[in-house]
C-alpha cells in the first residue's frame, strides 16, 4: 500500500456558473481539495449529494474543467497538457459511471461499447485481435463472450454495470475512477459487483478512486477514506481508523445517520440536525459550522486547515 | 385496522394473467409501522398502489383478494368513491416529492387544496390548518414556507410538505413508498424520526416500503419480506434480524456490506429473480436457494408459523439457531 504516488491532486478548485433569479452566480463545487493515490491503493471519497465528490472524479478524467490546482499522473501534469500527451494518460486513467442505464449507447452493441477506447486509440491490430480482446474482457467481468453481440436493453442492471466496468479495463489502465458504481443496484447484485471490482483490482493491479455516498460500501472496498462536505475534505484517514473512531463532527454525524441493520438501535422520535446551507450562500468559516454541535465563533470566522493528528489521519476542525 | 387478504395483482389478458403480486396477505394495527422490504421488481410498490387504489389505468388490476379498511372492502372503489364513502382515510407519500408537487403553485395552495377536499374548510381557516400541518411535520419557519414554491425547498423539506398534504385527511393509514431513498442519510434520519413521531402522536399506522434493511431495522415494528410477488417471511423486527428463517431473508442480510465489515469477499445470492411470466412450479426462490431440496422444486411451500407472529413461506425453514 505504501507504494509510489501514482495520482497527485493539489489544491483543486472547480466552480460552475448557475443562473438563479435571472442572475449568474458562481457555485464553488470543489474548494481546494488535495489527495494522493498510491500505486495499488483504493482510496474512497465519501460524502452526500452536492459535496463535490463526483466533480473531483470528473476533473481527473477531463470531464470537468478546474479553475486552478493540479492533477498529476505519475508526475506529469494533466491539467492544460497538450492533447497528444493526454491521450496516453487518458487510457491509463478510466472511469466507471453510476448509472449503467444512462452510460451505454442504446444503439451500439456491447462489444462496440467495450472496444470503444481501444478503437479510438488504434489499439487493435486486426479484427480477430479486437474480438479476442472483447471476449477476454467480457469473461474477466463475469459475462459470457456472446454478450458482445447484444444490445444494452437486453441486459439487467447488474450486467450493464459489468459492461461499464469492462469498458474501463480495455486496454488495461493503471487507475480506475469509480463514481458510485453500485448505487443503482439492488443489494444482492451490489455484493456481486463489489466482489468483481475487488478481484479485478488484484488481478490487474489497479489503483482505484472509489466515490460513494455509502460508508458501508466504502468500508468494504477502500483502504483509505476522504470525507467531503460542501467541496472540502473534512477528514482523511485509513478506513478502519475512521470507521472505528471518527473524529470530525461531520464524520460523526454522517456515521450516526447511516441506518444500521440492528433493531436495538431504533429511531424512537424526531431528530433535528439541520440541512446543509445553500451552495450560493457558503459559510465564511468552516462549512460545517452551521450544523456543528461544537461550533464556536472561531469556526464561523476562520476556515480550518487540514492538519495531521497522528495515526495517518488529517482533520479540518478547530476543536480537535 | 387494515387487513389485506390474498391480494393478487395481474397484468395481461383475462385468459392468461401474469401475477405480479400473488396472494399477499398482511394486517396493520393502529400505531404500528409495518416494513415491506424487497428488491426492485418484487412487487412491493404494486402492492402498495393496489391497497391505495392507485394502480395505473389501463394496466395492472386486482384479480383477487380483499383490502379491508375497518372491515369494508375497498378494492372495487375508485379513490373519489372512497372519499365519499368515508373510506378516504388512507394517504400515500412517494419517493420523489418533486414529481408529486405542482412546480408552479405555492406550497400553501397545495396544502390548502387537500384541506378543502377533506375538511371542507376554506379561506383563512384552511390556511391556518395548512400552517398547523407544516408545524406538525416540523417544517422550519412554517409561516414563510406557505408562500414558497417547491423549487425553493430542499429535498427533505419537499418530503415534509408531501407528508403534510398526506396528513390533511387525518389518515388512519399512511403508505410510504421509499420516501427517503432519494435523500442523503443525514436528511433521511430526520424524516424517519418524523414518521415515527407522527405514528406515535397521531396513533396512525404506517406501511413503510423500502429496499433498505437498515431503514427497516431502525424504523419498523414488524417486517414483511417480499420476493417475486410473494411475502416470504413476516416477523417482529427483533426476531427477524436475530434469526431470519427464510433463506432469501438470510441471504439478503448476509450480502449487506455493513454486516460484513472486514470480510474479504461479500456473500452473494446466485442468479436473478424470476420474471413474473416465467415462475416455475414449486418454491419461487428454489432456483437461487442455497439450501434447496428436491421437494422445493415440485410443490409450492406451505406458510408455516415458526414462532408467535413469525411466518415463513418455506418447506424447510432455517433453524432459528440457539434460543427457541
Amino acid at each position: 500500500m505504501s507504494g509510489d504516488v501514482i495520482l497527485d491532486i493539489r489544491d483543486l478548485k472547480v466552480s460552475f456558473t448557475a443562473r438563479r433569479a435571472g442572475r449568474k452566480r458562481r457555485v464553488q463545487a470543489v474548494d481546494g481539495v488535495s489527495l494522493s493515490l498510491a500505486e495499488g491503493e483504493v482510496l474512497g471519497i465519501v460524502g452526500e449529494s452536492g459535496c463535490g465528490k463526483t466533480t473531483v472524479g470528473r476533473s481527473i478524467v477531463g470531464l470537468a474543467r478546474p479553475d486552478s490546482g493540479s492533477v498529476a499522473f505519475r508526475g506529469a501534469e494533466m491539467i492544460g497538457a497538450a492533447r497528444s500527451s493526454l491521450r496516453e494518460m487518458r487510457l491509463n486513467v478510466r472511469m466507471v459511471f453510476q448509472d449503467p442505464y444512462a452510460s451505454l449507447n442504446p444503439r451500439r452493441t456491447i462489444g462496440d461499447a467495450v472496444a470503444e477506447a481501444g478503437d479510438i486509440n488504434g489499439f487493435f491490430k486486426s479484427r480477430a485481435e479486437r474480438s479476442a480482446a472483447i471476449a477476454a474482457t467480457l469473461t474477466a467481468v463475469g459475462l459470457d463472450p456472446s454478450f458482445a453481440a447484444r444490445f444494452p436493453y437486453e441486459l439487467s442492471g447488474g450486467q450493464r454495470q459489468r459492461v461499464g466496468i469492462a469498458r474501463a479495463i480495455l486496454p488495461t489502465p493503471s487507475i480506475v475512477i469509480a463514481d458510485e458504481p453500485v448505487s443503482a443496484l439492488d443489494v444482492s447484485v451490489q455484493a456481486q459487483v463489489l466482489n468483481l471490482m475487488m478481484d479485478l483490482r488484484e488481478e490487474l493491479r489497479l489503483s482505484m478512486l472509489f466515490i460513494s455516498h455509502d460508508l458501508a460500501v466504502i468500508g468494504q472496498i477502500s483502504s483509505r477514506v476522504a470525507v467531503m462536505y460542501m467541496g472540502r475534505i473534512m477528514e482523511q484517514a485509513p478506513t478502519r481508523t475512521i470507521l472505528d473512531h471518527p473524529l470530525h463532527p461531520y464524520t460523526i454525524s454522517l456515521m450516526a445517520a447511516v441506518p444500521k441493520p440492528d433493531p436495538s438501535k431504533r429511531i424512537l422520535g424526531a431528530i433535528e440536525t439541520g440541512e446543509p446551507p445553500s451552495q450560493f450562500n457558503r459559510p465564511a468559516g468552516c462549512v460545517f459550522a452551521p450544523r456543528c454541535p461544537l461550533a464556536s465563533n472561531r469556526c464561523r470566522g476562520d476556515v480550518p486547515e487540514l492538519r495531521p493528528v497522528g495515526d495517518g489521519r488529517v482533520v479540518a476542525c478547530h476543536n480537535i | 385496522m387494515l387487513s389485506v387478504r390474498d391480494l393478487t395483482v395481474s397484468l395481461g389478458p383475462e385468459r392468461a394473467p401474469v401475477d405480479i403480486v400473488a396472494g399477499v396477505s398482511f394486517g396493520l394495527a393502529r400505531g404500528e409501522i409495518l416494513g415491506l422490504v424487497g428488491e426492485s421488481g418484487c412487487g412491493k410498490s404494486m402492492t402498495s398502489l393496489a391497497v391505495m387504489g392507485l394502480l395505473p389505468q389501463p394496466g395492472p388490476r386486482v384479480r383477487a383478494g380483499q383490502v379491508l379498511l375497518d372491515g369494508s372492502d375497498v378494492t372495487q372503489l375508485q379513490p373519489w368513491q372512497r372519499v365519499e364513502a368515508g373510506h378516504g382515510r388512507m394517504a400515500m407519500i412517494f419517493q420523489e416529492p418533486m414529481t408529486s408537487l405542482n412546480p408552479v403553485r405555492r406550497i400553501g395552495d397545495q396544502i390548502t387544496e387537500a384541506v378543502q377536499v377533506h375538511e371542507r374548510l376554506a379561506g383563512a381557516a384552511a390556511l391556518a390548518r395548512a400552517r398547523e400541518l407544516l408545524e406538525l411535520v416540523r417544517m422550519p419557519d412554517p409561516g414563510m414556507q406557505l408562500s414558497a414554491y417547491p423549487h425553493q425547498l430542499s429535498g427533505g423539506q419537499r418530503q415534509r410538505v408531501m407528508i403534510a398534504i398526506a396528513l390533511a385527511c387525518r389518515p388512519q393509514v399512511l403508505i410510504a413508498d421509499e420516501p427517503t431513498t432519494a435523500l442523503d442519510v443525514t436528511i433521511q434520519v430526520q424524516i424517519l424520526g418524523l414518521l415515527r413521531e407522527l405514528c406515535n402522536r397521531l396513533d396512525m399506522a404506517i406501511l413503510f416500503i423500502t429496499h433498505d434493511m437498515g431503514v427497516i431495522a431502525q424504523l419498523a415494528d414488524r417486517v414483511a419480506v417480499m420476493y417475486a410477488g410473494r411475502i416470504v417471511e413476516t416477523a417482529p423486527v427483533g426476531a427477524l434480524f436475530e434469526a431470519p428463517r427464510h433463506p432469501y431473508t438470510s441471504g439478503l442480510m448476509d450480502c449487506m456490506p455493513s454486516r460484513n465489515s472486514g470480510a474479504r469477499r461479500l456473500p452473494t445470492i446466485a442468479g436473478q429473480p424470476p420474471k413474473p411470466s416465467r415462475v416455475a412450479a414449486g418454491c419461487v426462490f428454489a432456483p437461487r436457494c442455497a439450501s434447496v431440496r428436491e421437494a422445493c422444486r415440485l410443490a409450492t411451500p406451505p406458510r408455516a408459523e415458526v414462532a408467535q407472529g413469525h411466518e415463513v413461506l418455506c418447506a424447510f425453514p432455517l433453524n432459528g439457531g440457539g434460543l427457541p
